[in-house]
């Protein structure tokens, strides 16, 4: 190691250039302080030692970064179809039973390309990739959505066993991003998950709560009777076929008609539990996955 | 060890723990204080990322004082706290994702911190790299001992929690203990720090300071005009 700093050290006192680059950072070193040529050569480098240092840090911990970002989103996959237990091996268990795909948000059809590469989030803030939504239609607030979305298939056994589908839309402080998985009935929520939000911990952070997350478990999205339907101020403005799933204020009283749409508000966080009344909403809705989730029930009623 | 510090490194490193601490007598860094004080986790990271910030940049600074332009010092020291915060920020992403994810801006944050600017203009501009780097260390960890008090303290009593590690039992879990809301929320902070400042000026008189001027009662008010 020494001899070959050494042949680096000769290699260096060799070189034309150093040498020059040597008499002037001594010529350099020796100006006073407040000289104009000193105070340029000085903030020249240390931008130039700083970027380095910064850029080596960067590029050199790049790998690492992807591949905790990619870990953590599978994780909270895996999560949210109920199959992450605390000795699971995430990649095995995420390349044997899930699939991604992609959706056509506007016909409901799967699209073609590569699920894998494709980054929702990347594609909705590029204007080739997005449409705008129109204010009236916005109530996620969400401002802009990618054409195609990324859905996963829970797959058991060759059969579909759920479908996880991404949500975003605004709370109180911050864009929640998550999951929300649906049973193959397209109707039946099997859990929901946030794995992106800068809710207020312990009042609208508890988004992330399992005990909370919990309450979700069979929770029915769409309003599947008139009678249903009917009961307003339970299901506001939702008609037959209509997103119904809200969180209602207070505990949910099961033994009431419409209990199955409601879930339980956050307590102290009643503008993020609207947000996420309205991000569901949203993505439940015509301009989200209400098609995608009708065709995948023709699908499952015609084989049945 | 104590052959290792003489009796100025030892004074750097401790005074600003209790004596000199830069939260409680110089009421410096408390916005960070507040925003990242609601659990044990986040605050201890926060600490130790501000810690060594702290120390590297005081030490690099300190390292070049003898050529830096006095017209541009501000500028330059800024230029190698922000490296320094960046890498730090890298480096949590690289290996501790969960904690970079919770302390989000608040990391990009320190390059803001009065505490790390404070000790560079203070300390490092006139005192060698070695003593600069442990004065960056004992400013540090009076910050850190701060945090960690105010954490613990909204972390107990607002999740009933500790290092996520459950204390009190909480009601919506079927428990005792109702969580106070308040202690999650960062004006939270500015109660138990103005306490903790009260209790150390209880405790050392020495840092309160001079009154600058008396509230007079109103029957003397008159009486004082003609003095």
């Amino acid at each position: 190691m020494s001899d070959q700093l050494k042949q680096l050290q000769e290699k260096l006192d060799n070189c034309e250039h150093y040498q020059k680059f040597k008499v002037y950072r001594d010529k350099i070193l020796a100006l006073g302080n407040d000289s104009l040529e000193k105070t340029i050569a000085i903030a020249v480098a240390l931008c130039l030692v700083c970027a380095v240092f910064v850029s080596m840090a960067a590029v050199a911990l790049k790998p690492l970064q992807v591949s905790n970002k990619a870990l953590d989103m599978k994780k909270n996959i895996l999560d949210v179809a109920g199959l992450l237990k605390e000795d699971t091996n995430i990649e095995k268990a995420f390349a044997e039973k899930i699939e991604a795909k992609l959706v056509n948000l506007e016909t409901g059809d799967y699209a073609d390309g590569d699920a894998n590469a494709y980054d929702q989030r990347k594609a909705a803030k590029d204007p080739a990739q997005s449409v705008a939504i129109t204010k009236d239609k916005d109530i996620a607030h969400i401002r802009v959505k990618a054409k195609l979305a990324k859905v996963y298939l829970v797959k058991e056994g060759g059969t579909t066993k759920s479908i996880i589908l991404p949500i975003n839309g605004y709370g109180l402080w911050s864009t929640l991003y998550g999951f929300l998985s649906v049973e193959a009935d397209g109707q039946t929520v099997q859990s929901i998950n946030f794995y992106d939000q800068a809710e207020t911990p312990g009042l609208g952070g508890e988004v992330v709560n399992p005990n909370w997350r919990a309450l979700w478990k069979g929770k029915k999205i769409y309003a599947e009777t008139e009678q249903a339907s009917s009961e307003k101020g339970l299901i506001a403005e939702a008609g037959v076929g209509e997103p119904a799933l809200s969180l209602i204020k207070g505990t949910v009283d099961s033994t009431k008609a419409g209990s199955q749409y409601q879930v339980d508000g956050l307590a102290g966080a009643t503008l993020t539990s609207t947000g996420v009344t309205n991000l569901v909403r949203y993505w439940t809705s015509k301009e989200g996955f209400a098609p995608y989730l009708a065709k995948v029930r023709t699908v499952t009623g015609a084989k049945s | 060890m104590s052959d290792l510090l003489n009796d100025e490194t030892k004074k750097v490193l401790t005074e600003p723990l209790v004596e000199n601490n830069p939260i409680t007598l110089q009421v410096l860094g408390i916005c960070s204080a507040l925003a990242v004080t609601s659990q044990m986790s986040t605050s201890l990271i926060m600490a130790l990322a501000l810690t060594m910030v702290t120390a590297c940049s005081s030490a690099a600074i300190s390292a070049i004082r003898n050529h830096i332009p006095s017209s541009i010092r501000i500028i330059v020291q800024m230029t190698i706290i922000a490296s320094l915060v960046i890498v730090v920020d890298q480096l949590l992403k690289a290996f501790a994702y969960d904690v970079s994810k919770q302390l989000s801006v608040f990391v990009g944050l320190i390059i803001t911190n009065c505490i790390v600017m404070g000790r560079a203009e203070a300390y490092a501009m006139k005192n060698p790299p070695l003593e600069s780097f442990i004065d960056g260390i004992g400013n540090g960890l009076g910050y850190s001992l701060i945090l960690i008090v105010v954490a613990f303290f909204r972390e107990i009593f607002g999740s009933g929690k500790l290092l996520g590690m459950e204390v009190f039992h909480l009601t919506k879990d079927g428990g005792w203990y109702d969580p106070n809301g308040l202690m999650l929320l960062p004006p939270s902070a500015f109660f138990i720090i103005g306490l903790l400042i009260w209790a150390v000026r209880e405790w050392k008189p020495k840092q309160r300071e001079a009154v600058e001027f008396k509230i007079m009662s109103i029957s003397h008010g008159e009486e004082g005009g003609h003095h």
